[in-house]
This record gives C-alpha cells, structure tokens and sequence, in this order.
C-alpha cells in the first residue's frame, strides 16, 4: 500500500469514527449552557416585547455562535489541547475528528448563526454576536492565550457579551444596565480560571501557555485572585445602585459574595490546591446563582409594581 | 471498526443532518409567521 492510500484511509477513518457527541463536545456544551442562561437573563431584564419564536430563534443564534467559535477554538488549540491531561481526551487530539472538519464546522456554524441573527431578529444584535465571535477567535484564541498573562482578563469580553447581545435582541439597543452585566462577568472570570490555572498550572506551564501562575508564581496569583473576587463582589452591588434590582437581588448578592471572598482568603491563608478547586466549582454557581437572582428579582419587581 | 457498524454510525449522522435540516425548515417557517404578525401595541 502507498504512503498516499495509507494517509487517505487513515483520513478515512478519522471521520467515520467521529460520533455525533463527538460534533456536540466541539461545541464546548458546559460553556455553552451558561453563555445561553445569561443570554436568556438578558433578554428578561431587557426592557420591551420579543415574539416568543424570535426569542427561541435570538437564543439558539447565541448557543450556535458560542458553540461555532469553540469548535474553531478546539481546531486552533489542538497543539496545546493534545498535551494536557484535561483536554487530552477532546475529539481532535483523540484523533476521532479531522481538524480541517473541526473548523470547517466552527466556520459555518458561526455564519450560520450571525446571518440568522441578522435576519430573524436584529442588525445590532447580530453585530455583537459577530463581534463576540470574532473576538473570541482572533484576539483570545489567536493572540492573547498564547502571548500574555492577562489572556483570560482581557480574553474574557468574549464570556461577558452574550446579556449584551440577549439584551440587543430585545431591546434594539444596549442599555447601561446591560453594561452592567458585562462588567459583571467580566470580573468574574479572572478568579474563576486563575483558581483553575492554579490547579493546572504544571500542565499550562509544560503546554507553554502563559497563565498567570507559570508567569508570576501561585503566590501572586492567589493575592490577583483576592482582589479581583473584592473589585467582583463590590461590583455585584451596581444592579442595586442604578435601580436594575432590588432588595432580594442585595441580600442574596451579600449573601454569595461573602462566601466567594472568604473562599478567595482561604486560598491565601492554605495555599492549597483544594481551596483553589472549591473556588473554581463555587465560581460556576455564584455566577449562576447571581444571574438568577438578578431574572427572579426583576420578575417579583415587575409584578409587584406594574401588576403583569 | 465493523462495516455493519460504521454503516450505522452513517446513518445516524445522515438522519441527525435530516432531522437538523427540516428543523431549520420549520424554524424558517415559525420565524416568517412571526415578523408577519403585528407586533404589540399596533
């Protein structure tokens, strides 16, 4: 058998082993749900009226971008991907699917979902999402994770847009209390993957990808995380100050917050890789946990004050 | 692999794009009817 058949049956094979769930893991479906709850957050708070298929329609947009630019993020980072115990076992670095097929599928899924956004529900919104996209792509993936520290500080605008684009397709503009929003998590995930890098950060450092504790020691990144979890908690309060929320939003803001610093202080005192793994999980539900409070709060106000 | 498998590995696939296909149909169609209907106050 030639070289060239050897290569064009292994090819062969390469995407007849690929399973549906393998297209599905491209899609980075965990980053997805929660790019998609606080997408949905977003259209709630936003103020005006959606047609409920539209509604359906600006959401799967949002899902399908998310999961098109992770399946291009997926190609890019096959490299890095492949050396990681973590990422070792995702479709391209397990040989179950062909990176030209991986990022062929991101690419459609991606124009496929802007140029529904444009179509079904608004310009502005389908501008973000493209913007969103793109950013995640070119400046995160791209350029920032392998060059900088501050990849996943400036990296994650990307996470923080979807309320934004939510609220666009609602609203037909961007509100500051969308801004507001993205602020939120955008401080939210500095702590959330600096926790992680802490526990990886062997693995990150062996890969050559820059996150801060291969760049600055753990010590620094442990004093970065405490910061950052104050200047969050501290900014969980904005929805309160401009009139977005209200008394029930406060409390259970206090009450998460309280728990989030006093995880970000344990992981300063121990220094152990234990407190930097409970941040990591707690991180997921205090964000989940304040965006539901921010959709209930709005909901009680809403019945309560205007009587719908 | 099993040819017998890999044949019904295709063919799952095949009828996910199918179904996937006539669900973008159908979403084309609802999402027609809505920019159609009057929108609330009109």
């Amino acid at each position: 058998m030639s070289d060239s058949t050897v290569t064009a049956v292994s090819a062969g094979s390469f995407a007849r082993n690929a399973a549906l769930a393998d297209y599905f893991a491209l899609l980075k479906p965990r980053v997805m749900s929660l790019v998609v709850f606080t997408g949905v957050v977003g259209m709630v708070l936003a103020p005006g009226e959606l047609h409920p298929v539209l509604a359906f329609a600006a959401l799967l947009c949002i899902a399908v971008g998310a999961g098109g630019s992770g399946a291009i993020n997926m190609w890019f980072d096959r490299d890095i991907d492949a050396q990681m115990s973590r990422t070792r076992e995702r479709p391209i670095p397990a040989g179950r699917i062909m990176p030209g097929t991986a990022l062929s599928f991101g690419i459609w899924l991606s124009i496929g979902s802007v140029a529904l956004m444009a179509l079904a529900v608004n310009w502005l919104a389908a501008i973000l999402l493209a913007f969103t996209i793109c950013f995640y792509v070119f400046v995160y993936t791209m350029w920032l994770k392998r060059k900088t520290p501050q990849n996943i500080v400036i990296g994650g605008a990307a996470g923080a847009l979807p309320p934004v684009i939510g609220w666009a397709a609602v609203a037909g503009e961007i509100g500051l209390a969308s801004l507001v929003l993205f602020i939120i998590i955008f401080m939210w995930t500095p702590p959330h993957f600096w926790a992680l890098a802490l526990v990886r950060a062997d693995e990150y450092k062996q890969a050559g990808v820059p996150m801060l504790p291969v760049v600055v020691g753990a010590e620094a990144t442990r004093r970065y995380i405490f910061w950052y979890s104050i200047a969050l908690v501290s900014f969980t309060f904005a929805p309160v100050v401009i009139g977005l929320s209200g008394v029930i939003y406060g409390i259970g803001a206090a009450l998460l917050g309280a728990i989030f610093v006093t995880l970000a202080v344990l992981i300063r005192r121990r220094r152990s890789n234990a407190c930097a793994r409970r941040l990591f999980s707690f991180s997921i539900l205090y964000l989940f946990l304040i965006f539901v409070l921010l959709a209930v709060d709005h909901m009680s106000w809403s019945s309560t004050f205007l009587g719908s | 692999m099993p040819l017998h498998d890999l044949h019904r590995r295709q063919k799952v696939r095949n009828m996910a794009i199918a179904l996937g296909l006539a669900g973008l149909v159908v979403l084309f169609f609802l999402i027609t009817l809505a920019k159609l209907s009057p929108e609330p106050g009109q």
